[in-house]
């Protein structure tokens, strides 16, 4: 009986295989159609899903060019950077705070569902009068994203990590407190490590949502010159004009580097998903 | 002594939750108030205006194009939702079955989510213009010789491809965490009673992760809701306006259309719609996971 049981399901793997090709072959048209010249393109199929007859990177150098491609790339970078390390910091901290003081607080408690709640504000509906305060503010820049990253993500954080905060015991603490550290040091000292799995999964979410927004850039930083990399997909849309190679090349670009972040951290992203949305 | 250490506590606190708060109010509560206010003008996003009273919201019932986008919105939102967690959900029952490879092929199925939509939505869109009508004309099927995207009647089904496409490798991870927490045993007990296939899965799994489907259903039908990245890649709200999302619309009319104050009420109708059907929702979850 157990022997049958462990027996691999055979025709299930198959068909989970076959089923590979729905994922695949978006990415497999935008290869193909990246390291293409505009003059292979014939009009049937086989124009855009053969093989190009030489493999030249010359499209990508093109799209790097016009897109500028490393100033997105590295604006991108430092406006996810910054907010991951001060969303870990400042939310793991101000859950610590509103964690700790809850069961005996009413004050706490209102404010702990008062942030939490902002979960069911959308980004739509802030997007008018924020645009106009951020521009008054003189935060209509990289700044003003990073900040405004930080209010959007605090109500799913703070609930992640105040969840977390539930299984660190008292007691650690308090030995602690009775060898005379005080609130701040033995924060950073012995709380804060130990909320090291939590870090991972606020790090995962809180770095692809920023990484692949768009409309966030897009009507903070909307008439500067500064591009995220989505939104210089966006932007430049209409300098690739007909040329679908060169566009397939800088979409490719754009995908690079989170392909690059999924197969090195695949594990964390995944389980970091998986935390997020059932906590 | 004692005292000392629980006034340190408190001051820690405070000076660590009011500047949060605060900046919470500001880039947050704040302009959802300032919405709200101008929801009762008609500002156009400059110079001078008025107060119109309820004028916007009386305003919103009646025009057409608000109309439209909220016909469009619900039913890509509605499609999106029942298309991808029936997949996802056959997906997860597939990846956590005895299979070889489980966790390549986890890792597969799990790449659309970590792509941008945006990107996702170019791509997708090139597919649907010139591949598909491609191979439309070939096989001689009438409805797929000419881009989706260009009819009014198709355009809404090609973006709940695209949604879909995204949604269902986040989907099933949830799924199958949800599947990882059935016990063996249950599924022991079950074949002795003698449940197979079908029955099986109804009777005894489905039961065990309906919180899981809860989330699903919850989090798939408010992000579906706020579409706006696949809007600007595929269609821009074509053909002839048929596939205006309400954040769409909201962004485009809004913040250049000089609709400002118009646009701020219906943000704020969007809002409690949200917030409404989101409640609606686990609610009726939570009395179903009851009742079993």
């Amino acid at each position: 009986m157990k022997a049958k049981n462990e027996r691999t399901n055979w025709p299930v793997t198959i068909l989970l295989i076959a089923g590979c090709i729905t994922v695949f072959f978006p990415l497999y048209m935008a290869i193909m159609i990246a390291f293409k010249k505009p003059s292979e393109m014939t009009n049937d199929i086989a124009g855009a899903l053969s093989l190009p007859s030489s493999w030249s990177f010359e499209n990508f150098a093109e799209a790097m060019r016009v897109t500028d491609f490393c100033h997105s790339l590295g604006n991108s970078l430092l406006i996810t950077i910054i907010t991951v390390v001060l969303a870990i910091l400042l939310h793991s901290v101000l859950a610590y705070a509103i964690g700790r003081s809850m069961a005996n607080s009413k004050g706490y408690k209102f404010i702990y569902y008062y942030i939490v709640s902002g979960m069911f504000v959308p980004f739509a509906i802030l997007m008018m009068p924020l645009v106009k305060q951020t521009a008054q503010m003189g935060l209509d820049n990289r700044a003003g994203v990073i900040i405004l990253y930080l209010v959007f993500y605090m109500p799913i954080n703070l609930l992640l990590y105040t969840g977390y905060l539930k299984n660190i015991p008292m007691a650690l603490e308090e030995a602690a407190y009775v060898d005379g550290a005080t609130t701040w040091y033995m924060f950073w000292h012995i709380i804060f490590p130990m909320m090291k799995p939590m870090h991972a999964t606020v790090a995962v979410l809180t770095a692809l949502a920023v990484w692949n927004d768009v409309m966030t850039p897009l009507v903070i930083m909307g008439g500067t010159e500064m591009n995220t990399l989505p939104l210089a997909q966006l932007n430049f849309q209409t300098q690739f004009g007909t040329n679908y190679n060169l566009a397939f090349a800088s979409y490719l670009l754009a995908l690079l580097p989170i392909l690059i972040f999924y197969v090195i951290c695949q594990k964390q992203i995944i389980n970091g998903v998986a935390t997020g949305a059932v906590k | 002594m004692k005292e000392k250490k629980v006034n340190d506590k408190k001051r820690t606190f405070l000076l660590i939750t009011i500047p949060m708060v605060a900046l919470f109010f500001l880039f947050n509560t704040l302009p959802l108030i300032r919405g709200f206010i101008y929801s009762f003008t008609n500002f156009r996003g400059y110079g001078e205006y008025d107060w119109v009273g309820l004028r916007n919201y009386i305003d919103l019932f009646t025009d057409a194009r608000v109309g439209k986008s909220y016909l469009f919105t619900v039913k890509y939102a509605l499609a999106c939702t029942i298309l991808s967690n029936v997949i996802s959900l056959i997906l997860a029952l597939g990846l956590n079955s005895r299979i070889k490879g489980k966790s390549i092929l986890r890792g597969i199925y799990f790449i659309p989510n970590v792509l941008g939509s945006l990107v996702v939505g170019y791509i997708f869109g090139f597919f649907f213009t010139y591949i598909l009508p491609a191979v439309g004309q070939k096989l001689g099927i009438g409805f797929l010789s000419s881009s989706m995207l260009a009819g009014t009647g198709t355009a809404w089904i090609a973006i709940v491809i695209v949604g879909a496409w995204q949604a269902i490798a986040t989907n099933t991870i949830i799924f199958i965490s949800g599947l990882q927490t059935v016990p063996e045993d249950v599924y022991e007990a079950g074949a002795i009673d003698g449940a197979t296939g079908w029955q099986r899965f109804w009777k005894l799994t489905f039961p065990l992760i309906i919180p899981f489907f809860t989330i699903n259903m919850v989090l798939s039908m408010k992000n579906f809701l706020m579409v706006f990245d696949q809007i600007m890649a595929l269609t821009k709200g074509g053909p002839s306006q048929s596939t205006e999302s309400i954040s769409y619309l909201i962004y485009q009319n809004g913040m250049s259309g000089g609709q400002f104050g118009f646009q701020s009420a219906n943000a704020f109708v969007f809002f409690v719609v949200i917030v409404a059907i989101s409640v609606a929702q686990m609610r009726f979850m939570n009395k179903k996971e009851e009742q079993l």
